[in-house]
């Protein structure tokens, strides 16, 4: 028995050593993996990311900047909706920013962010971003990290091709989704077929300013005008852009703009509409749009109204476009780095149909035609197919290019990236998203030089990858390492809205470039004041305005008396702070809008109408400085019939 | 013996002396240069943050012009004009007298330096908002070190001459070597 006892012993003894020899092997294995590509991740405290990727929000409206390879989020530059936090669309200054010819709109969606370019390569001043719903371009100023000027589209409708940029930044591109009457008038929705039209709108920028203005609009059929993407090297001067909906349906879409086999990409000769426009070829339309500018040295946006567009009909203009067919619903419509490939990516298949730029020139120049669409030359498809990459997945969305010669296509319906190889054609490795993933980005993708050692997945759904949250969860972007022949997934990481898209460029080229403060001797607004010997309050009938300063840690004045139900209370509010990162922020009691954060050296400010009497604090929202809990004051409120004189102090007893 | 007199001129072009104040949450330190007629930023604005953090415990504000800042250029002319003259005309062991004018000047200026920084560390508003104190229960002063590094509070401080004053000390030292080298060329022509 004891022997029994004492045999069993040993065995299950030997069973446990076995097995935990086993699990300490198994467990090495995976640790040394998982931390090999933790490493690669990893950023240590205080380091910095090697680019910056600026991933548009979606639905949020805005434009949130990460580091890459870590994932972490720096910031949301707030652009198309309005942001509290940041008092963006709140205060006197931004409100311009959001007005449009529909009047003030605190939301919109945004989808596609692309980086400034010089000689075809990224250049890092300006990003530019589409706002899809009420149509408009955006720039953010990649000094400030802030968004300075943004222009309605007129004659447009969804905003979705867009905003590619040229070689030079010669323009941004705007195209329609939906076409719509132009100009709009009352009709019936059965009269689509013929009558609707879409626009390509060109937006060219000014080479110092930035300043953008819309310098023509093409008048095309009435199809979906999709995405698209600039020519560049031999295909510079043209735009390409992929189209759906050539069935010109106006309801029942999914079905009925899903019945062509092939509709078009359409390629844009941009070179040959600046011609038409200096040989006077074009209409001049009236038309409502707002251009809306923020100015750097006031503070200050303001708001213009256009009244008219200058109109190039593309059925009316040989040479302008010509239709390349391009099969099942092409969604992504991407430009290899040499110029030579378009990628259209239909969506409604397994397939990638890559166009050739020179065999369209060929085509073209021998007039080898195959009909026309509303007077537009339709090429033949054999005559511009490059090649087809066969049977890669299913539903290809987008394309990016590694500038090694590989192409990386999103297939949203089978959820992965596929990597093939650019003239043979061949599938090279696929790797799965979680889940169902739309754009990609490698940094520098629509230029001539990507730097293809990342790929961004931007997911639309992510399901059970992450903690729940409740009915809403987040969406997601993922990493992928391709600087081998096989892609490796290394990071997950959760974003802020809708990562639609992305634009990506290495940290070296801007971040010497973002600005720490603003001079306050620079400081040109009308309410701003240069130093404490500029502080003052003017009341003029109910109209009352507070010049007032913030420095560490008070308000001059922070006592203020005389102020009346019913007035309107302006607190033009200038940081004096000329040190980096002490910003401060300020908010009264029932005031009915936002808090104000105001950078050093600038100037802002919020409206507050007291409807009540009382002695109403103020106070500094930013954490400042170690007094920032005594960064306070008090604004006496007396009835509308009192007669308490206006006066103010600070520091007096 | 020319070079000498005029070297000390460099101090209207370089400062003379660098306090740089060093903390965690100051990147890029924070630095004052002093130069013969002017308090200087060593990046922008640090005087005027240097100031915003001083305030905290009752330190003065740096002012904007202190009367040495005329009397100091005005000395270092006079005494220049004075090296030139006795440069073209002076006998040695003038050089050696200028010499030893010029040690006793500049020491009266570090003394007058070391003066102001004592004030500027130790006079603080009886209504700071910190106060310090000391392990034996007086009141905490913050007086920067005049030559070396020192530690005041979250800060670290240096406190180091400048190319300015390496010019001055470069000027002194060629009076010094002009009277030895004029003292030996002397001795023969007295031999004779």
């Amino acid at each position: 028995m004891r022997n029994r006892i004492k045999t069993t012993f040993i065995a299950s003894l030997v069973v446990l050593l076995a097995a935990s020899c086993n699990n300490a092997g198994k467990s090495a294995d995976s640790g040394a993996l998982a931390s090999n590509v933790a490493e690669k991740v990893y950023v240590a405290p205080g380091e910095h990311d090697e680019f910056y990727a600026f991933v548009s929000g979606g639905f949020s409206g805005q434009l949130a900047v990460y580091g890459l390879p870590s994932g972490r989020l720096f910031k949301v530059i707030p652009v198309f909706s309005q942001d509290a936090e940041k008092a963006w669309g709140y205060n006197e200054e931004t409100k311009p920013m959001l007005n449009t010819s529909h009047g003030f709109i605190p939301w919109d969606d945004s989808h596609h962010p692309d980086i400034s370019q010089t000689n075809g390569e990224l250049d890092g001043r300006w990003v530019f971003i589409n706002g899809n719903n009420t149509p408009r371009i955006a720039k953010i100023d990649l000094t400030t990290f802030e968004t300075t000027e943004i222009i309605e589209i007129p004659n447009s409708a969804g905003n979705h091709s867009s905003s590619f940029v040229t070689e030079n930044t010669e323009y941004v591109v705007a195209g329609t989704r939906f076409s719509v009457p132009i100009p709009q008038q009352d009709m019936s929705i059965k009269e689509y077929k013929g009558n609707f039209k879409g626009s390509l709108s060109f937006v060219s920028v000014d080479p110092e300013e930035g300043h953008m203005d819309v310098a023509f609009q093409i008048l095309m059929p009435g199809f979906d005008y999709d995405l698209a993407h600039p020519g560049r090297g031999a295909s510079h001067g043209w735009m390409f852009f992929s189209t759906y909906n050539s069935e010109e349906s106006h309801t029942l879409m999914e079905v009925n703009a899903s019945q062509n086999d092939k509709d078009f990409i359409a390629a844009v000769n941009w070179k040959k509409a600046e011609e038409y426009i200096k040989e006077g070829k074009f209409k001049t339309m009236p038309a409502n749009y707002a251009h809306n500018v923020y100015d750097e040295s006031t503070h200050m946006a303001t708001s213009t109204m256009k009244k008219e567009v200058r109109i190039l009909d593309a059925s009316e203009l040989p040479g302008l476009v010509y239709l390349l067919p391009t099969p099942k619903s092409p969604h992504g419509c991407d430009v290899d780095p040499t110029g030579e490939y378009i990628v259209g990516n239909g969506k409604l298949s397994a397939d990638l149909t890559v166009h050739s730029f020179s065999k369209m020139i060929q085509a073209i120049e021998g007039e080898k035609f195959d009909g026309e669409a509303y007077g537009i030359p339709i090429l033949k498809f054999e005559d511009v197919l490059a090649g087809t990459v066969s049977q890669a997945g299913l539903g290809p969305l987008h394309t990016e290019f590694d500038g090694k010669g590989n192409g990386y296509t999103t297939f949203f319906i089978s959820s992965e990236v596929v990597k093939w190889k650019v003239g043979t054609w061949e599938v090279i490795d696929r790797k799965p998203t979680y889940y169902s993933v739309g754009h990609l980005m490698i940094p520098g993708g629509n230029s001539r030089k990507p730097f293809g050692k990342y790929v961004l997945a931007m997911n639309k759904i992510t399901k059970d990858r992450y903690l729940p949250t409740g009915p809403e969860v987040t969406q997601s972007a993922q990493l992928y390492d391709i600087s081998g022949e096989k892609m490796e997934l290394l990071l997950d990481f959760p974003t802020v809205g809708e990562p639609h898209y992305a634009a990506g460029i290495p940290a070296d080229i801007i971040k010497a470039n973002s600005k720490k403060i603003f001079k306050l001797e620079e400081n040109k607004h009308p309410y701003g004041v240069q130093s404490d010997a500029g502080v003052r309050i003017e009341r003029n009938g109910n109209e009352v305005r507070i010049y007032m300063t913030m420095i560490r840690s008070h308000f001059n004045p922070d006592n203020i008396e005389g102020i009346k139900v019913g007035d309107k209370v302006y607190f033009h509010v200038t940081n004096l702070e000329q040190d980096y990162d002490v910003p401060h922020g300020i908010s009264i009691i029932g005031a009915n809008t936002s808090e104000l954060l105001i950078m050093p050296g600038q100037t802002e400010t919020f409206v507050w109408e007291p409807k009540q009497v009382g002695v109403w604090p103020f106070y500094c929202t930013d954490f400042c400085s170690a007094l920032h809990q005594e960064m306070q004051g008090y604004v006496r409120v007396s009835p509308a019939s009192s007669d308490t004189p206006l006066t103010w102090s600070l520091g007096e007893d | 013996m020319l070079c000498g007199a005029l070297l000390p001129l460099f101090l209207f072009v370089f400062p003379l002396w660098n306090i740089t104040l060093e903390a965690p949450q100051y990147p890029i330190p924070l630095g004052m240069d002093i130069y013969i007629n002017d308090f200087a930023d060593a990046n922008p604005h640090d005087i005027k943050n240097i100031n915003l953090m001083n305030h905290y415990v009752g330190m003065k504000y740096i002012p904007d012009a202190i009367p040495e800042f005329k009397i100091f250029p005005a000395g270092i002319i006079i005494t220049s004009i004075i090296g030139l003259i006795l440069a073209f005309k002076g006998r040695y062991k003038w050089f050696l007298g200028w010499f030893i004018f010029m040690v006793l000047l500049s020491s009266a200026g570090l003394y007058d330096f070391y003066l102001w920084e004592h004030d500027y560390g130790h006079n603080l508003d009886p209504k700071a908002i910190m106060k310090f104190t000391n392990p034996d229960g007086s009141v905490m002063g913050f007086q920067p070190p005049l030559f070396g590094s020192k530690d005041i509070l979250n800060f670290k401080a240096h406190s180091y001459p400048q190319l300015g004053a390496y010019f001055l000390g470069l000027g002194m030292l060629c009076q010094l070597a002009a009277y030895f080298v004029g003292k030996r060329e002397a001795k023969p022509i007295n031999a004779k």
